[in-house]
């Protein structure tokens, strides 16, 4: 790569948009399931955990890039986690110190975003040997392919699962049974085996769509 | 230097972990403030809920000035103690034994009257629960409860901090002829007096066995003080 290459060139937005849809982590290489089934029972959380997996991930792999040539080979994975953790750390830190109510909810979440698969693998297979610029934009993109699967999960498990989005109610009060009308929502939305449910069934329509991705 | 040798993996190492170590305690100290002051506003805000009044984090500290008139520490002997209710941390509290305890009591003044605010503490499924109950002057009838937990199951064991579950708790008594008896949080086939028992949450079995432990334990920690005031 030279260093003329401008910054948004093919290459690199494909580095950006790749992640969304062919390579997605979580519906293509099933990385960061367990956070996926974890967090999605409502909207608000699902985007917070993006956010934060955006960071962490683009910031992660943009310091472990610049310090690939330094980093002794017999200790990379460790070297990797210490970045991880740290830049986790300072998340939590400072969604606790400012949106107290969103880390609360995220709880153990945010301790898990250290293990979340997809942050290593990113590390291990792209940022070891590229520059810090791709490397920044696979992070953005990747987290951005994660996060667009949280947040389809959100969607559909808060809106059936408790009728609304947001925390904003949208299946009206008087639809439900309890006020004299026909509805009731779906306890099993809020559980996680409808998230895993809910996942295959995003698989299953990205397959259907993507021929690259159907196996013989 | 060679990246392989043992020197420079000691050495890279050993520079990265202060590194970090000196960033990540930096970060900690700065925030530390910020996250303090969260806490105390949540915890105004669950005392506040307890009294049926709904704060958010703009306003609790306003509504708690202006509320809670009076709050103490009392022993399990009913005599007040020196101290700071607000800041007894009950988690130590209730690794000592009863009679070593600090209970600490907050009054809160509604049309009037003074309702009696006790907070509770105990062990749900998957970690601790807690919680405030505020009693009529009295000292049986429960004007109204709030209840939070650390990581019970949503939807399950998590509902005890939910409106719905907590309202029932109003207008129930504690007291049956000058005998604590507390609540009971009663599955269906459970029978007790309707005015001491709750419905369980369905799925929810073993922490709502927990909350009617900690109700239990706790009150009757509180008993002799609630025997003076009646």
């Amino acid at each position: 790569m030279s260093d003329k290459e401008p910054l948004f060139s093919k290459k690199n937005l494909k580095l950006l948009s790749d992640p969304l849809d062919s390579s997605n982590p979580i519906t293509v290489q099933v990385l960061g399931i367990c956070s996926a089934l974890a967090v999605t029972a409502q909207l608000k959380p699902s985007v917070v955990m993006s956010l934060s997996v955006m960071a962490v991930l683009a910031f992660a792999n943009v310091i472990i890039s610049l310090l690939r040539n330094t980093i002794p080979n017999r200790i990379r994975i460790i070297v990797q986690l210490v970045v991880i953790a740290a830049l986790v750390i300072l998340v939590d830190q400072v969604l606790k110190a400012f949106v107290y109510d969103v880390s609360k909810q995220l709880s153990v979440f945010v301790g898990l975003i250290i293990t979340n698969c997809i942050i290593m693998g990113r590390l291990e297979a792209f940022a070891l040997g590229n520059k810090p610029w791709p490397s920044f934009l696979d992070g953005i993109g990747n987290a951005a392919g994660y996060g667009a699967i949280l947040v389809i999960v959100g969607f559909f498990r808060e809106l059936f699962g408790s009728g609304t989005l947001w925390g904003f109610r949208i299946i009206p009060e008087s639809w439900y049974i309890e006020n004299g009308g026909f509805y009731a929502n779906n306890g099993m939305m809020i559980l996680p085996p409808m998230a895993l449910i809910t996942v295959g069934a995003i698989i299953w329509v990205q397959r259907s769509r993507n021929r690259k991705l159907i196996e013989d | 230097m060679d990246r392989n040798s043992n020197v420079y993996t000691f050495i890279y190492a050993s520079g990265m972990v202060i590194l970090v170590a000196a960033i990540l305690s930096l970060a900690a100290i700065n925030l530390k403030p910020f996250q303090d002051k969260n806490i105390e506003i949540e915890k105004k805000q669950n005392i506040l809920s307890s009294v049926n009044i709904a704060a958010d984090a703009t306003n609790a500290e306003e509504i708690y000035a202006e509320k809670i008139v009076n709050s103490y520490i009392v022993n399990s002997k009913g005599e007040k103690l020196e101290g700071n209710a607000f800041t007894v941390d009950l988690k130590k509290e209730r690794a000592k034994a009863s009679d070593q305890q600090q209970l600490p009591v907050f009054e809160c003044q509604i049309d009037g009257d003074i309702k009696y605010i006790v907070p509770l503490r105990g062990a749900g499924l998957w970690g601790p629960i807690w919680g405030y109950l505020a009693l009529n002057s009295d000292m049986s009838t429960i004007y109204g409860a709030s209840f939070d937990h650390q990581g019970e199951t949503p939807g399950l064991g998590a509902e005890i901090s939910t409106q719905v579950f907590q309202s029932q708790f109003k207008g129930k008594e504690i007291y049956d002829n000058g005998e604590l008896v507390s609540i009971t949080v009663a599955k269906s086939n459970e029978t007790a007096p309707e005015i001491h028992k709750v419905d369980a949450i369905s799925g929810g079995t073993i922490t709502s066995k927990g909350l009617q432990n900690m109700i239990s334990d706790d009150l009757s920690l509180y008993n002799a003080f609630f025997n003076q005031k009646k």
